[in-house]
């Protein structure tokens, strides 16, 4: 299947972050941003390392697993979006019964896809993602905003 | 073992075996193990807690940890070991999380915690307060085991109240 390049405010490339406890599962996970045309700056394998990571690299995506060593997804996001109000967060992960759901968009996740990922579903959540305009850009001063 | 515990992951394992490798998994038997499982391929442990505490464990034959490496990973030739127990630990996860998603969506409250490699050959047994049932899965690559090892920790309110009822 063939993807028509992600797009976003005239970047050349969509720069992702990838946090997964699974070697395996950050592997597909790259294989399905670089079909989508999105470039992998950062992977991560647990909450700690996502913070850490996304400080360090300052993705346009972030695409979080939940069920992970040291710090959970939801915990991670609650970092991020605390520091970065603008930080896109998209969680993945198997686990996905209303309470978690509920929990990760309370703390500023933008939406969640369960696995196994449709390559398909996952590429229209993130254009969604990347086209809602709700979403604060880091290149808004703060006193800019409502 | 209640059944309405059981039939999730029965129902998770075909459909993410369906949705990742487009294949089929039949139940083909259901027991109560007493004595200590045998690990018969490549197993994953995912641990669970909460209401219900325990262990589920996905074992794969070797020839369907194979052939789902192959599949799943997109490698030519023989997958390496490594690549092999990677990929059966993210099956573990995707049926355990599904499973679990399922449940909790029923009202029972538990979580699942990441998943780990199982390299040890005899597994859990039942015991008084710990329910050990074994799932044999026949599938196009192989026999795929689950077995669920648990224990319920608190009654759910459901329950409880249907017991008051009675008594």
């Amino acid at each position: 299947m063939e993807f028509k390049p992600l797009n976003c405010e005239d970047k050349p490339k969509i720069r992702f972050l990838i946090v997964d406890d699974s070697v395996f599962a950050r592997k597909n996970l790259c294989k399905l941003v670089e079909a989508f045309g999105g470039e992998v700056v950062g992977e991560a394998g647990d909450g700690c390392a996502a913070i850490t990571e996304y400080d360090a690299v300052l993705p346009d995506m972030v695409l979080m697993d939940i069920t992970m060593p040291k710090m959970e997804g939801i915990e991670a996001v609650e970092h991020i979006v605390r520091d970065h109000p603008e930080a896109r967060i998209v969680m993945v992960s198997s686990v996905g019964y209303q309470d978690n759901i509920l929990s990760a968009l309370q703390k500023g996740a933008r939406h969640f896809v369960q696995k196994p990922v449709k390559p398909e579903s996952l590429y229209e959540i993130i254009q969604y993602v990347l086209n809602d305009s709700t979403v604060q850009t880091q290149t808004t001063p703060r006193d800019a905003r409502p | 073992m209640k059944m309405e515990l059981i039939q999730p992951f029965i129902n998770s394992l075909d459909a993410v075996l369906a949705a990742t490798m487009g294949c089929s998994a039949v139940i083909a038997d259901v027991s109560m193990e007493e004595g200590h499982y045998r690990q018969s391929g490549i197993a994953a442990l995912v641990g669970i807690s909460g209401e219900i505490e325990g262990r589920v464990i996905l074992d794969m034959e070797n020839a369907a940890a194979l052939q789902a490496a192959t599949d799943l990973a997109g490698v030519s030739g023989t997958p390496t070991e490594e690549t092999t127990r990677e990929t059966v630990c993210e099956l573990t996860n995707m049926v355990i999380g599904n499973a679990v998603t399922q449940l909790n969506d029923r009202g029972f409250r538990f979580k699942v915690h990441p998943p780990q490699v199982y390299a040890v050959e005899a597994g859990p047994a039942g015991t008084e307060d710990t329910e050990t049932v074994v799932l044999r899965f026949e599938t196009p690559m192989g026999k795929v085991y689950l077995t669920l090892a648990v224990r319920y920790k608190i009654r759910r309110a459901s329950d409880a109240a249907r017991q008051t009822v009675l008594s």
